[in-house]
């Protein structure tokens, strides 16, 4: 039986249909969840897609945090569940609280929509260990706010937890530098391209690995990723894990 | 009794932290001929009113919504401005006159 996977539509989103169609590329059974929900409809795995959530208004990904599905995607997150968010589906993410950091306005004051390669830093992750081994991956980022930011402090302890997922990288694979170096579309510190969380089942990237994962799309290196993301939301299902509440 | 507080919220990038926005604005300053301008920073402010029935707990719901909602404290902060408070007294008497 394939595995279901919940994508979140909030008024605004408008990568949802890639995200369905990336789950369908690597064997899932995507559903979707409307912003008003209460119930995660047995989703094993869920899907923030990307967009502009109630617009951005106010800030990207700010609105969608206090809507009815967020509370049922943050218990689904506590029992475990794994849960991927893309651009705008990794700001709201940030601003929910369920992972850290923030994304902030692109440093080169512009909307960047363009390809890029970012490099998973931990191969042993739910939404990396499918990858094989670490090598640049090219897919599209398309955002304006995906500077990621945090202080210092917390900087250093996500580089020593583990819970930097994603660095901007060349070709070759080598760490992007600052804002002035093209490879770094955002001026994101330290390269930083996507998070985990602490316990290691939410994550989220600025770029869009769920528009890159066939070659007619220009790249398909980005279905690794996605189908980490399935294959790991089928195991825990099939191990017996808590699926979201109105499981079949 | 209620009374109904104005309030302004003025969130702002906080400090030490790269404000694209206000690096842009500085950027244009050039074009327009200006000189002496620096350390622009844009943020926003929201103005509101709440009804509560006195100061502090018209004062506890907008702290509340500027912390959880109008900024996000990693890397904005806020101040809350009193523009002004009305009691409500007054239109219920004019209401129960009608």
């Amino acid at each position: 039986m394939t595995v279901r996977i919940g994508v979140v539509v909030f008024p605004g989103s408008n990568r949802d249909i890639d995200a369905v169609n990336s789950l369908e590329v690597a064997g899932a059974e995507p559903v979707m969840l409307w912003h008003d929900d209460v119930s995660l409809d047995g989703a094993a795995g869920i899907l923030l897609p990307g967009g502009f959530a109630y617009g951005d208004y106010l800030r990207a990904g700010v609105i969608a945090r206090f809507s009815p599905v967020m509370r049922a995607v943050a218990g689904f997150a506590a029992g475990g569940g794994p849960v991927l968010g893309i651009c705008n589906g990794f700001q709201v993410l940030t601003e929910a609280h369920l992972l850290p950091g923030a994304l902030l306005r692109n440093r080169a004051l512009r909307f960047v929509s363009r390809e890029v390669e970012i490099a998973a830093e931990r191969l042993d992750t739910p939404f990396t260990h499918l990858l094989g081994t670490r090598r640049a991956l090219r897919m599209p980022v398309a955002h304006g706010e995906g500077a990621f930011y945090a202080d210092d402090a917390t900087l250093d302890e996500l580089e020593a937890s583990g819970q930097v997922l994603f660095r901007y990288v060349h070709d070759d694979g080598s760490r992007a530098g600052g804002e002035e170096d093209r490879a770094n579309p955002n001026g994101s510190l330290r390269a930083i391209a996507g998070v985990l969380n602490a316990a290691g089942n939410v994550a989220g990237l600025m770029p869009h690995p769920e528009t890159a994962v066939e070659a007619v799309l220009g790249s398909a290196d980005g279905l690794g990723i996605i189908a980490s993301f399935v294959a790991s939301a089928a195991e825990r299902e099939r191990a017996g894990g808590p699926v979201a509440v109105g499981a079949r | 009794m209620t009374m109904e507080v104005r309030f302004a919220v003025n969130v702002s990038p906080k400090s030490g932290i790269l404000d694209p926005q206000g690096r842009a604005v500085e950027g244009s300053l050039d074009h327009l001929g200006i000189a002496g301008v620096s350390a622009v920073r844009v943020g926003r402010r929201v103005e509101l009113t709440v009804t509560a029935t006195d100061d502090a707990a018209a004062r506890a719901v907008v702290e509340r919504l500027a912390a959880e909602l109008l900024s996000n404290p990693l890397i904005e902060a806020y101040e809350i401005e009193v523009l002004g408070a009305t009691s409500s007294i007054e239109s219920a008497t004019a209401g129960s006159r009608e």
